[in-house]
């Protein structure tokens, strides 16, 4: 079966099952691996990526529902001009162990500052929650999206 | 990713001679890398003529910052700029590189010596390619971030313009090298970004899960939920005519692993697809019939009870008896008794286990997220019954470690898979695959009275710590040492030991004892502190005592062996910091409690501040840490890391992490059961490191230990309820 995805700003043609979750179509199908596996349940963030720009977990998100939507993943994140400057602070501040959530957290940061360019310590608590960095690197996350808040 | 292994795969080693030999590391032993066109100095480090400086990282990155500190130590001696250094992981390849594994904080000890002389090894041999081509002495020439100079001719060359006679030189005797005085270091003790940084924030492809080979094909394996459970029937036929569906592979383990070794196959059914997602989704299709085994009626409830029924019988070992605890309990002024338990635990580090394999023509290549790639190289290779060096491992990037990863069993899966289909093969579990299949931080039951005497001195100590075995050993890192705090220093001790027999698979997790250990005997201690009505802190520094080593083996080991003055030390920093003098002035339900740890080398005293809601929530407000790991932090921003993530491992551990077991099955599968800490949760962490006149040690573990009891001892000071049981139930709490 095919369907057409718009990811990254180009359109995609998949064959696969309109269920199958855009997490693998992403990494497995688009060769897009910087979407990551962590629970398959919504519950870790691993897998954010932006659907008309909101952070969506891609491993909940069947591709059938967002045939008309713009996806993007950390990939493309750079051309957005708040992701590219939370990539700068993430760098710049070293936040990354071993990295396998980072993606998602840039995802989901990037999100925040694109909606509340100035977040408080209560509101990124509240967008930051759903990504879990099982290595802690929290502190960094947090001081890093204030940075991004103070340049922007 | 997979023209970077192919390079990777295509070097060749050439031994050029053997005098150079510094602890297990060979140093003088070139590789050539045929794509970089580089010159080999020695096994570590090449220069290109055009001054690209390749240093290879031995051991496995997991997240610990290792790829980028070890190189760290080389750069510094070979006195280069940072900024000019490429890092590459090094092959597998123990016989050159020493022991390649990433565990129990010993990478820094193991290599920083070692590192430091190849380092200065290889500049030396720069040197001397210098004085050979100016034709003046060798210690008349100096170095200067990448140039060798030489003053009274007023030359000065690149050591890329230098690196293919250097690659020529003898090395020097390691013994002989010298070595930069410490105040001069201009890459050591700095913050230095993680190598791969840049290529995570870009979502680049570079770890385990990400590996891809032309014509890769995705498989899943389905165990039985009960460990040691066996396979009877399968619907095999049905499941192959799924769709993207190419292979079904029947494991049975009798075959393979007669003994059971839970680092070996299982039995169960490889389901092998042209997607993963393919394959997932045939495994819920699967009709299986299991025999369940010997396990199938355990419960983590009957080993409550089974450790219950343990206590009131004598102890079947003893693992220390020092005087005589009988009496001296018996003639005690003041006793304090209670029991403390804590759960398995899975490891939940984000990236599932998974393992790229190709078989092909006898030989094997793995792509293996491994702590302990050799071990998981030897187990292929007696798996498949094919000699060693046709077992190829490449270390890739883990996403997360803490232990869980140094067992194989992922490893040894892929290769079976591999072997039974005509194309490379990645193997991934799921998130409940993973926690259901874990090698768990075993659980522990520990019965303790302690006596003071009518000053409050604590005189007498007993444990009986009921753990669990194996076939009548002690499972894996279920042990508890002689040397466990206060051993030595309490002069009427016994720690009895008893067992629970089962047949779950244990192993090793940051901190291994340390992280259980430590929670029990520092609340207990925190316990007979306020018995005795003492300051915690008072009552540890009067146990520590005068400063001094305690010799705990045979012959004293500067790395092993505790020192009381180290651990006071850190105690004072950390009340320091935290104003621990005037914390009776906060307000009610907000309060600090202490605890201090030496594990793994290293000694840390933390302070934990908690308000207590009248619901019984908790919240951290701060965290207060003094560490000492000896004379050197190699990279603060790595030591930074690992500081504040051990600690906030800690408090999810304590606050929301348990593995139960129920008809011999784990019952939880993802972080919906088993809480991973999150950013809401995650408090201020303020730390100092004291740079002490010590071995240069590590970081992945001792910063953790301390903080599950300095959690619950504040929490005890703020409720007046005492943390015996983890974790943490906060219904307990209410005010």
């Amino acid at each position: 079966m095919s369907l057409k995805l718009n990811i990254n700003g180009t359109t995609k043609t998949i064959n696969a099952h309109p269920d199958t979750p855009l997490l693998w179509v992403l990494r497995d199908e688009l060769n897009l691996k910087g979407t990551k596996f962590g629970c398959g349940a919504g519950l870790c963030g691993a897998c954010t990526v932006h659907i008309d720009g909101v952070a969506t977990r891609a491993c909940q998100t069947p591709i059938s529902t967002v045939q008309k939507a713009h996806i993007t993943t950390i990939e493309a994140i750079s051309k957005h001009p708040i992701g590219q400057k939370v990539q700068h602070v993430w760098i710049e501040n070293d936040v990354p162990q071993c990295g396998y959530c980072q993606s998602g957290q840039i995802m989901s940061a990037t999100a925040l500052l694109s909606k509340n360019p100035h977040p408080t310590d209560h509101d990124i608590d509240e967008a930051m929650s759903g990504n879990v960095c099982r290595c802690g690197t929290y502190p960094r996350i947090r001081a890093s999206i204030h940075a991004v808040a103070d340049n922007i | 990713m997979s023209h970077h292994h192919v390079n990777t795969l295509s070097r060749r080693t050439f031994i050029s001679a053997s005098l150079a030999v510094s602890g297990a590391l060979m140093f003088d032993i070139r590789i050539t890398n045929a794509a970089s066109k580089a010159n080999s100095i020695n096994a570590f480090i090449s220069i290109s003529d055009d001054n690209k400086i390749t240093i290879l990282s031995k051991n496995p990155e997991i997240g610990q910052g290792i790829q980028t500190s070890l190189p760290m130590i080389l750069a510094e001696e070979l006195d280069v700029e940072w900024a000019h250094v490429q890092i590459e992981q090094a092959p597998l390849n123990p016989s050159v590189f020493g022991r390649q594994h990433a565990g129990g904080s010993n990478s820094t000890p193991e290599n920083y010596t070692a590192l430091r002389k190849a380092g200065a090894s290889a500049r030396a041999m720069i040197i001397a390619a210098a004085a050979t081509q100016w034709n003046v002495p060798a210690d008349e020439c100096t170095t200067d971030k990448g140039y060798v100079i030489h003053a009274n001719s007023k030359k000065r060359a690149s050591y890329g313009s230098l690196a293919a006679l250097a690659a020529q030189q003898k090395a020097p005797d390691p013994a002989k090298v010298s070595l930069k005085d410490p105040k001069n270091f201009t890459i050591l003790g700095q913050k230095i970004r993680g190598y791969d940084v840049e290529k995570i924030v870009r979502g680049e492809p570079i770890f385990a899960i990400d590996v891809t080979l032309p014509h890769m094909r995705y498989a899943v394996f389905e165990k039985c939920p009960v460990f040691g459970g066996t396979l009877e029937t399968v619907n095999s036929d049905d499941i192959k005519k799924l769709p993207d569906v190419t292979d079904v592979i029947i494991v049975k383990a009798s075959e393979t692993n007669p003994k059971g070794d839970f680092q070996g196959l299982k039995d169960g059914v490889a389901i092998v697809a042209k997607s993963w997602w393919a394959a997932q989704q045939a495994r819920e299709k699967l009709a299986i019939t299991w025999n369940e085994g010997p396990f199938a009626h355990h419960s983590s409830e009957d080993y409550a009870r089974q450790a219950q029924e343990l206590s009131t019988q004598n102890p079947t070992t003893f693992v220390r008896r020092d005087g005589d605890a009988t009496t001296a309990l018996t003639s005690a002024a003041t006793t304090v008794e209670a029991h403390y338990s804590y759960p398995l635990m899975s490891h939940i580090g984000l990236e599932p286990q998974n393992c790229t394999a190709h078989f092909k023509d006898g030989k094997i290549n793995l792509w293996a997220p491994a702590q302990n790639p050799d071990v998981g190289q030897k187990l292929v290779a007696e798996l498949l019954g094919i000699p060693l060096e046709n077992v190829t491992v490449t270390m890739v990037r883990g996403g997360g470690g803490f232990g869980r990863r140094l067992q194989s069993d992922f490893m040894v899966e892929a290769a079976w898979i591999a072997k039974h289909v005509n194309a490379p093969v990645k193997l991934l579990w799921s998130r409940q695959d993973d926690m259901q299949h874990d090698f768990y931080r075993p659980a522990g039951f520990h019965y303790l009275k302690a006596g003071l005497d009518k000053d409050g001195t604590l005189t007498a100590l007993r444990d009986h710590f009921v753990t669990f075995g194996v076939k009548h050993k002690v499972a894996n890192s279920a042990n508890m040492e002689e040397a466990e705090f206060p051993a030595q220093l309490v002069p009427n001790l016994e720690f009895g030991q008893s067992m629970i027999e089962f047949g779950i698979p244990t192993g090793p997790m940051r901190a291994p004892r340390s992280n259980a250990l430590g929670f029990v005997f520092q609340s207990f201690l925190d316990e007979v502190a306020h018995k005795a009505g003492k300051d915690p802190l008072d009552f540890a520094l009067t146990l520590l005592g005068e400063r001094r080593t305690l010799t705990s083996g045979d012959k004293p080991n500067a790395l092993r062996d505790f020192n009381t003055g180290r651990m006071r030390d850190v105690l004072e920093t950390v009340a320091k910091m935290s104003s621990w003098s005037t914390r009776h002035e906060l307000p009610k339900r907000t309060a600090k409690g202490l605890a201090y740890y030496f594990s793994h080398f290293g000694y840390f005293a933390e302070v934990v501040q908690v308000s207590i809601a009248t619901n019984g929530s908790i919240n951290i407000d701060q965290v207060w840490v003094a560490g000492d790991i000896g004379a050197q932090i190699v990279n603060m921003s790595g030591a930074e890391h690992q500081l504040k993530g051990a600690v906030l491992d800690g408090l999810g551990q304590a606050l929301g992490q348990a593995i139960t077991i129920k008809n011999g099955r784990v019952v939880q599968s993802n972080f919906d059961e088993v809480q991973p800490l999150r950013i809401n949760q995650a408090p201020p962490i303020d730390y100092v490191f004291l740079k002490t006149n010590n071995a240069v040690t590590g970081l992945g573990e001792p910063a953790l230990p301390p903080i599950l009891p300095a959690l619950c001892n504040a929490i005890f000071a703020a409720t007046g309820q005492r943390i015996r049981s983890l974790p943490i139930n906060t219904a307990d709490l209410k005010a």
